[in-house]
């Protein structure tokens, strides 16, 4: 690096040059972004991120079993391809599929279902909303649909077996599709 | 008119490389070499695992299960046990080299064979994961991994060799994975009475759509 010498220093003779004491820096800071670009890509930096999940305890007695009422509960069912079906009530169920691969596709049924149940009870949480995974479900359908419990702040909720009473409601709806 | 030289000095710039390197090398944590890729899940959940004292399985696309305890004593204290339990015995060095393993997915059966080998050979072979069937009267070994790591480490608390307030357990499962095994893997933990765990996933990218968090997502049920 060559700085310009102010070359006059008043009595004209020629001064011996002295070296320069600067060090070209460059391929230094070259080394350490590269150093630093390795260690970014090579370690974890952030924590992992977890979802906390509470199932209930197993027991074999079915009185410890909580029983839902019918017109206090939305049943949402994970199916293959990212489908999610949904029904309220057994007897004349309102069955109905939204695609699940934009995982906030579900968020106005819960929220119908949450108005309806305030409208009735006085409380959005008494409702309780089951879930139900298809055995060719995906688990990401399974993290997306905990999701938004929480995004939609349903308080109740529980992960229940997939039954024939949930194939026989679903059912028509998949003839139709 | 004086020019000023194009060339400038770097040293400042030196500094701030230095500085950053420094700090990446000590808050960072290597990447634990995985036997397994497992591609997360997003969520939008802002709860963090905790550092230390953790017990992951890992669960991969085609359902094979890998676990994986953070605290090296732990680890050893339950391989010994394990072996007590299922008549394996393990030389010394094996079990040296398990304190070393950040994670596995063998039978137990296999696991002397797997540690004699060098961290390369380990990842030319493929793990059949770590069975859970219970036909013919077997033990299923996973419930057995989770029961005896959780002994292990209040054991090793109450001696006060670690310090541990208890082990978190938390299920890492590819977001492909068919959820019947991750079913397996749950009902495996409720029959150890396990009721309370989490699930590892990345942060959705979409920031600040509702998403509060997972404080408030403990069901009351």
């Amino acid at each position: 690096m060559s700085d310009i010498e102010v070359a006059d220093k008043g009595d004209g003779k020629k001064r011996s040059k002295k070296l320069s004491t600067k060090v070209d820096m460059t391929p230094m800071v070259d080394l350490g972004f590269l150093l630093i670009t390795f260690f970014m890509l090579a370690t974890t930096l952030s924590k992992p991120q977890a979802m906390e999940l509470n199932v209930p305890a197993k027991t074999d007695d079915t009185l410890d079993q909580t029983v839902v009422k019918e017109s206090k509960a939305l049943t949402l069912i994970l199916a293959s391809n990212d489908t999610l079906y949904y029904y309220i009530g057994i007897e004349e169920p309102e069955v109905g599929f939204v695609d699940f691969s934009q995982s906030k596709n579900v968020e106005p049924i819960i929220y119908d279902r949450q108005k309806a149940v305030e409208a009735q009870y006085g409380d959005k949480d008494e409702l309780v909303v089951v879930i139900k995974a298809m055995a060719a479900s995906k688990y990401k359908n399974l993290v997306n649909i905990l999701d938004e419990m929480s995004i939609t702040q349903t308080k109740r909720y529980a992960i229940g077996e997939f039954t024939e009473v949930d194939s026989m409601i679903i059912y028509d709806i998949i003839q139709e599709e | 008119m004086k020019r000023s030289s194009p060339s400038i000095d770097m040293t400042a710039m030196c500094d701030v490389a230095f500085l950053l390197l420094t700090f990446f090398m000590l808050t960072a944590k290597f990447r634990a070499a995985e036997p397994v890729a497992v591609d997360l899940p997003a969520s939008r959940s802002e709860l963090k695992l905790p550092e230390s004292n953790v017990l992951i399985l890992s669960i991969a696309k085609d359902g094979r299960v890998f676990f994986h305890v953070d605290n090296q004593k732990v680890r050893m204290n339950t391989l010994v046990e394990m072996g007590k339990l299922y008549n394996v015995t393990f030389t010394d060095k094996q079990i040296q080299d398990f304190s070393l393993t950040e994670s596995f997915g063998v039978p137990i059966a296999q696991l002397p064979s797997l540690l004699d080998k060098s961290p390369e050979e380990r990842n030319a072979i493929v793990q059949d994961g770590i069975p859970m069937d219970t036909t013919g009267g077997k033990r299923n070994e996973l419930s057995d991994w989770v029961h005896l790591a959780r002994v292990s480490d209040l054991q090793l608390s109450s001696t006060g060799e670690i310090e541990s307030k208890g082990i978190r357990i938390a299920i890492r499962g590819d977001g492909f994975v068919e959820y019947p095994f991750i079913e397996r893997v749950i009902e495996t933990l409720q029959d150890r009475k396990i009721n309370k765990f989490n699930l590892i996933t990345t942060l959705k990218g979409a920031a600040g759509i509702g998403g509060t968090g997972a404080a408030e997502e403990e069901s009351d049920e």
